[in-house]
C-alpha cells in the first residue's frame, strides 16, 4: 500500500486516491497539424520508465483534485508529491 | 535422451543418476543468425518454432536471471481462446491448437489439463455480454456454450448460486477445451527442444543494449559481452519499454504488477477453472490441491514485481463471495510480476522502425495462454521478415493507424 501526501489534505492511503499516469503529456494545440504518427505518439506511447517517474494522482475519496507524484517505479519510494499549476494555493 | 515410461524405468533401477542436464549451458558464441532477448515461455518458443518450422540452428536466447523465472512462473496458469474479435480469437485458438499436441511435441510433460473455464456473468449486461462473445467465439469455429445457474450449480458445488448472494449468478459462459497447464513446465519443455535443435540458451545474460548500423539492427551488448547478430527479436514482457528504450523507440506499453497467490493445500473441490470479470478474481485449483487465484492490476506503473495489499483483498472479496466455503482458508504465498499493458489489451507481435529488430511485447495480463502460438507467429515474423496473416492484426503500426483489436471490456478481460 503505497502512502501517498496529498498536498492539500496530507498523507492519506493509496486507496482514497485513482491513478493518472504519466505527467506531462500535453495535448498538441493543432492535432489537425499532426500526421498519423505524431498522434500516436500523443495518445498512446509513453516512457514507462523503469525507475523515476513523475505522475498524475487525483485525490478521488477526498479533495478530487489531481496533483503530481515522483515515485520510483521499481522500490515503489515516493520522492514527494507536487502541484500541477502555478496559483494552486488555495 | 528421450523422455519415455521405458526410459524412467531405466534410470529408476540406476538411481536417477544417468539423466543428462535438459539443456546444455554453452559459453555465447560472438555471432548468431538469430538473438532472442529473454528467456521466458513466449521467447524459448520462438526459438524452438525458428528452429523447428523455419530451419534456422543459429540462435541464441539471452535471460538475464534464468529460465522461467519470470512471468511464466507468476501467472495463474490459465489457458483459453474465448476472445471476442476474430482477430484475436483465431491467433488465441492457434495457440490453443498448439497447446493440443504441445507435450507430444516437446516430448515433455506440460501437464496440460482441458477442464474447462467459466466465465460467469452476474449482470443482465453480462449475460448480453457473454452471449454476444459465445455467438462470435462460434461463428469463429470455436468451441463455446452457454450455461445456466441450474447446471453452474451441478458442475460446480462449491459455488454460491443462490439468488440472495451478494454477487448472483445469472450464467456463465463456458469454454470447454480451455484449462491451465503446467508453467514451468511450458519454460522447461520448450527449453529442452529448443536446446536439442542446436538453440543456445544463455542465462545470467543482460542485454544492454542494442546496436544499429544505418537503421539496421547489428547485435547486442550483454552483460557476458558484444554479441553480433542479424536479427533479434526481443519478447521481454514488462520490460518491453526498457528494451525499445535501447533502440530509440517509444511503445504504448504502460507495466503494471499483477499479483497472484495460492491457498494452503485441500482436498479436491474445484476440477474447473472458475473466472468473474464483474467482480475480478479468478480460481483454480492446482494438482497440489492448493487453490491458485489472480487479482487484477495494481493501477499504478510498477517495476517491482509486488503490489498493494488492497488489490489482494479486492480479489479475495470477490472469491470469498463466490465460494464462502473457502472463506477459513489461508494464503500460503503471494507473489506479483511485471505485465505489459497495452491501449487495447491485444499483444505487440511486429516488425520495427529497425530493420532486423521484431518486437513481441503488450500481453498484458493474458500472455501465458498464448505462449506457443505467440512464439510460433514471432518465429514466422522473424523468419520471413513479415508477419504471418494471423499477427498482421497485431502490428506496432495499428496505433497510428487507428486499427486496434478493442479486447479490453468486450472480452472476459479477467485473464
Amino acid at each position: 500500500m503505497l502512502l501517498i501526501e496529498c498536498p492539500w489534505c496530507g498523507q492519506r492511503a493509496e486507496t482514497e486516491f485513482s491513478y493518472g499516469g504519466e505527467a506531462g503529456i500535453t495535448r498538441p494545440i493543432d492535432p489537425s497539424a499532426l500526421d498519423d504518427a505524431e498522434w500516436a505518439d500523443y495518445l498512446y506511447m509513453r516512457n514507462n520508465p523503469c525507475g523515476s517517474i513523475k505522475e498524475l494522482w487525483n485525490h478521488s475519496q477526498g479533495c478530487r483534485r489531481w496533483f503530481g507524484v515522483e515515485r520510483d517505479t521499481v522500490s515503489y519510494k515516493i520522492a514527494g508529491s507536487f502541484k500541477l499549476y502555478a496559483g494552486e494555493e488555495k | 535422451m528421450k523422455y519415455s515410461a521405458l526410459n524412467l524405468l531405466r534410470n529408476g533401477l540406476r538411481h536417477n543418476r544417468d539423466w543428462p542436464e535438459a539443456w546444455r549451458h554453452p559459453e555465447p558464441k560472438s555471432h548468431y543468425d538469430v538473438i532472442i532477448v529473454g528467456g521466458g515461455g513466449h521467447g524459448l518458443a520462438t526459438a524452438y518454432y525458428l528452429a523447428k518450422e523455419h530451419g534456422l540452428r543459429n540462435i541464441a536466447v539471452l535471460e538475464k536471471n534464468w529460465i522461467g523465472g519470470g512471468n511464466t512462473a507468476r501467472n495463474t496458469t490459465i489457458v483459453r481462446s474465448n476472445y471476442l474479435w476474430t482477430e484475436a480469437a483465431l491467433l488465441y485458438e492457434k495457440s490453443m491448437q498448439l497447446w493440443e499436441g504441445l507435450s507430444n511435441d516437446l516430448n515433455y510433460n506440460v501437464m496440460f489439463s482441458q477442464r474447462g473455464v467459466y466465465n460467469l456473468g452476474h449482470t443482465l449486461q453480462d449475460m448480453r455480454d457473454i452471449e454476444r462473445r459465445v455467438s462470435a467465439n462460434r461463428l469463429n469455429g470455436l468451441d463455446a456454450e452457454i450455461v445456466t445457474p441450474d447446471q453452474l450449480k451441478r458442475a460446480i458445488p462449491a459455488l454460491n448460486t443462490s439468488a440472495s448472494a451478494r454477487y448472483p449468478i445469472l450464467g456463465a459462459s463456458l469454454q470447454r477445451r480451455a484449462g491451465v497447464a503446467r508453467h514451468d513446465a511450458v519454460a522447461w519443455g520448450f527449453a529442452r527442444a529448443a536446446d536439442a535443435l542446436g538453440v543456445d540458451i544463455i542465462e545470467q545474460c543482460e542485454v544492454t543494449g542494442i546496436e544499429r548500423r544505418n537503421n539496421k539492427v547489428t547485435g547486442v551488448q550483454t552483460s557476458r559481452g558484444h554479441i553480433t547478430a542479424d536479427k533479434v527479436g526481443v519478447v521481454v514482457a514488462g520490460h518491453a519499454s526498457v528494451l525499445a528504450n535501447m533502440a530509440g523507440l517509444r511503445l504504448p506499453i504502460q507495466s503494471h504488477p499483477l499479483q497472484a497467490f495460492v491457498s494452503e493445500p485441500l482436498k479436491p473441490v474445484l476440477d474447473t477453472v472458475v473466472m468473474s470479470n464483474a467482480v475480478h478474481g479468478y480460481v483454480s485449483q492446482s494438482d497440489k490441491g492448493e487453490l491458485v487465484i489472480g487479482a487484477g492490476i495494481d493501477a499504478y506503473n510498477g517495476y517491482g514485481q509486488r503490489g498493494s495489499f488492497a488489490t489482494i483483498e479486492h480479489a479475495l472479496q470477490a472469491i470469498i463471495e463466490l465460494f464462502p466455503s473457502f472463506s477459513r482458508l489461508r494464503l500460503l504465498r503471494l507473489w506479483g510480476g511485471i505485465v505489459d499493458v497495452c491501449p487495447d489489451a491485444c499483444p505487440i507481435i511486429s516488425k520495427t522502425p529497425v530493420n532486423g529488430l521484431y518486437f513481441n511485447c503488450g500481453w498484458g495480463t493474458g500472455g501465458f495462454k498464448a505462449t506457443p502460438g505467440s512464439g510460433w507467429a514471432f518465429a514466422h515474423t522473424i523468419a520471413r521478415n513479415r508477419p504471418h496473416e494471423l499477427n498482421a492484426p497485431f502490428s506496432l503500426d495499428r496505433f497510428a493507424t487507428g486499427a486496434l483489436v478493442d479486447e479490453h471490456g468486450a472480452a472476459a478481460v479477467a485473464h
